[in-house]
């Protein structure tokens, strides 16, 4: 087992507010790792420390084994940004084009090849969007706009793919596909980290638990976090109520 | 520049391509292509005239010259004859092309005031060079100061949105208003140094023009074209989705500070025909018609360099034709674009949803 990721006493502030306080935790090759807490826990920016969008106040941050701060292989992480999904916006652009973004980090300052073209096309019927293949990301469902997303990833054949809350606004049944699709990537062996709200599709789905509130509440396998106090521990923290149905 | 039409313009390998796709992308690469070689043209009178005694060029040039003086009589106009007229329009046909170029970044980043801004940042460039050239006796060109002090602004806001979050546009707008206000501070100091015409830079005038402008603004659209097909991916993916361009270990803050600066040297290059006042528009307007209507970003792309170029050439017949400023006509001309291809979308959604 290699680590994709690994955390080591990190913390981060905004100024003088502390998000992240001494938080080590390792994300090993193949997990599918749940990131839960409440509002405003730190969990959005705990996992753009891991990727390196954050520099931290303390502590060190590794991908794939080398310092965040000199990882340069930029193709190996599909990240979805909550703001990617959310994002209105009336930037004309195709889900072919989007996805074509997922080579750009491979293809350099060159033109696209035929190799390319073929990944881009092969990441679209895996997601099962061809039919959607030349029409606006504007004018797909939250569903549909979210497999675009995972197609670009999967096109530059990203071995971690990294989802802040995929599926706001995204309708149950689309949410349930979305989610057995993430399953069957991770059976494919691609590690995941999944930043969700709904706690009940995290212990269904993810292998591995971390719980923020700020500090790391626990971080291990989903049977041992559903067994613990953790939940109630890091949301009472914050005195919010808790809606926990499996 | 270098996309090939197969005989028959179709090659989408999608599935469910419609006959139209076609024809409409067959249109769209005839448009590419006249706008080029009009473009191309322009670049190459520039260098006649400015190579006009030259051994060679000079019968190339007095070529060009009589074809000028046959358009007149075609036109029944007394235009074409004048160089100076070509010069600038030389100017117009480049600002056409570029500053969409820019403005399809800038506009979908939302940036779109930076442009506003870094005008008014040349503008107090325009100043300072008027104070330098009457104080030192250095007889330099206005433009050039006016793209060195431009380039620092463009740095100046780079910095600026990096630093702000939330509320980015009020230290813009700050700036917008604060290096025009000192520009006008400048230019009443120097009035009675100099005599220059300092309404030409404010609402854009053909007349102001000059060779060396000309020449500046073909050298610096063969630099802002090359530097855009040279980074298109890149500017591209951060315009989308900046964050996941960061992942993607995109350099992020260098092609910010790229795009900007090509703002600026746009925004210098086009104040001459258009004007301080009015520069901003062409790198909006004609994107703002392109996201109209376009079905892809490269389609959007190709299109408000289209656009463009019609509200360029359509501007100069209104301007010349009645006697207007250039800058306000273009402007106009470019939102007449916009708002029919608002009506051209109602209409296409309307078509395309009867299709079923």
């Amino acid at each position: 087992m290699t680590a994709i990721v690994d955390l080591d006493g990190v913390t981060f502030a905004y100024g003088d507010t502390v998000a992240v306080s001494d938080v080590s935790l390792t994300v090993e090759e193949g997990d599918f790792l749940g990131l839960i807490g409440p509002n405003g826990s730190g969990k959005t920016t705990l996992l753009h420390l891991m990727l390196g969008l954050h520099e931290p106040d303390a502590g060190t941050v590794e991908l794939f084994g080398r310092p965040v701060d000199e990882f340069d292989d930029g193709g190996r992480i599909g990240y979805v940004s909550q703001k990617a999904t959310s994002r209105g916006g009336s930037m004309p652009v195709t889900v072919r084009e989007c996805v074509t973004m997922g080579r750009f980090a491979h293809a350099g300052r060159g033109r696209l090849s035929e190799a390319d073209r073929a990944a881009v096309a092969d990441a679209i019927e895996t997601v099962g969007i061809g039919d959607l293949a030349d029409r606006l990301v504007t004018e797909l469902s939250g569903g549909q706009k979210q497999r675009a997303y995972i197609a670009r990833a999967l096109a530059s054949d990203a071995d971690l793919l990294a989802l802040d809350e995929p599926t706001v606004g995204v309708d149950a049944e689309s949410r349930d596909a979305f989610y057995a699709l993430l399953d069957d990537l991770n059976d494919d062996g691609i590690t995941i980290i999944l930043i969700e709200h709904d706690i009940g599709v995290v212990t269904d789905r993810a292998n591995r638990i971390a719980c923020i509130n700020t500090e790391l509440y626990h971080h291990g396998d989903t049977e041992s976090f559903v067994e613990s106090d953790a939940l109630a521990e890091a949301y009472g923290a914050t005195g919010q109520v808790v809606h926990h149905h499996h | 520049m270098s996309e090939t039409t197969t005989p028959d313009g179709e090659e989408t390998p999608s599935a469910n391509a419609r006959p139209e796709r076609g024809l409409r992308r067959t249109i769209e690469l005839a448009g590419i292509g006249v706008t080029g070689a009009v473009a191309v043209g322009m670049l190459g009178f520039l260098l006649l005239y400015w190579a006009q005694d030259l051994p060679v060029a000079s019968g190339l040039y007095a070529g060009f010259r009589s074809l000028g003086r046959g358009m007149d009589a075609a036109f029944g106009t007394n235009v074409f004859r004048h160089p100076i007229m070509w010069q600038s329009m030389s100017v117009g046909v480049l600002v056409g092309v570029v500053a969409p170029l820019v403005g399809s970044f800038l506009v979908h980043r939302e940036m779109a005031l930076i442009g506003e801004t870094l005008a008014h940042t040349a503008f107090a460039g325009v100043a300072i060079g008027i104070l330098v050239n009457a104080s030192t006796g250095w007889d330099g060109s206005l433009l050039l100061v006016a793209l060195v002090v431009g380039i620092l602004g463009a740095l100046a806001v780079q910095w600026l949105t990096e630093r702000t979050d939330a509320y980015g546009d009020v230290p813009i707008a700050i700036m917008l208003s604060g290096s025009f206000a000192v520009g006008t501070l400048i230019v009443s100091y120097g009035r009675g140094l100099t005599a220059i015409n300092i309404e030409g830079y404010l609402f854009g005038n053909l007349a102001v023009v000059t060779a060396e402008g000309a020449r500046l603004m073909g050298a610096l659209s063969l630099v802002v074209v090359a530097g855009v097909a040279l980074t298109y991916k890149q500017l591209l993916f951060i315009t989308f989705d900046e964050q996941a361009a960061r992942v993607a270990q995109l350099n992020v803050t260098g092609y910010n500070t790229l795009l900007v600066v090509l703002t600026a040297v746009v925004v210098v290059g086009a104040m001459q025909v258009l004007g301080v006042i009015l520069v901003a528009a062409m790198l909006v307007v004609p994107v703002a018609a392109a996201s109209q209507v376009a079905r892809s970003f490269r389609e959007a792309t190709y299109l408000s360099v289209i656009f463009g170029q019609l509200s360029v050439l359509g501007g100069f017949a209104v301007s010349i034709g009645l006697g207007l400023p250039s800058g306000g006509s273009i402007v106009v001309t470019a939102i007449a674009v916009y708002l029919s291809t608002i009506a051209l979308s109602g209409f296409s959604v309307t078509a395309v949803s009867a299709h079923g």
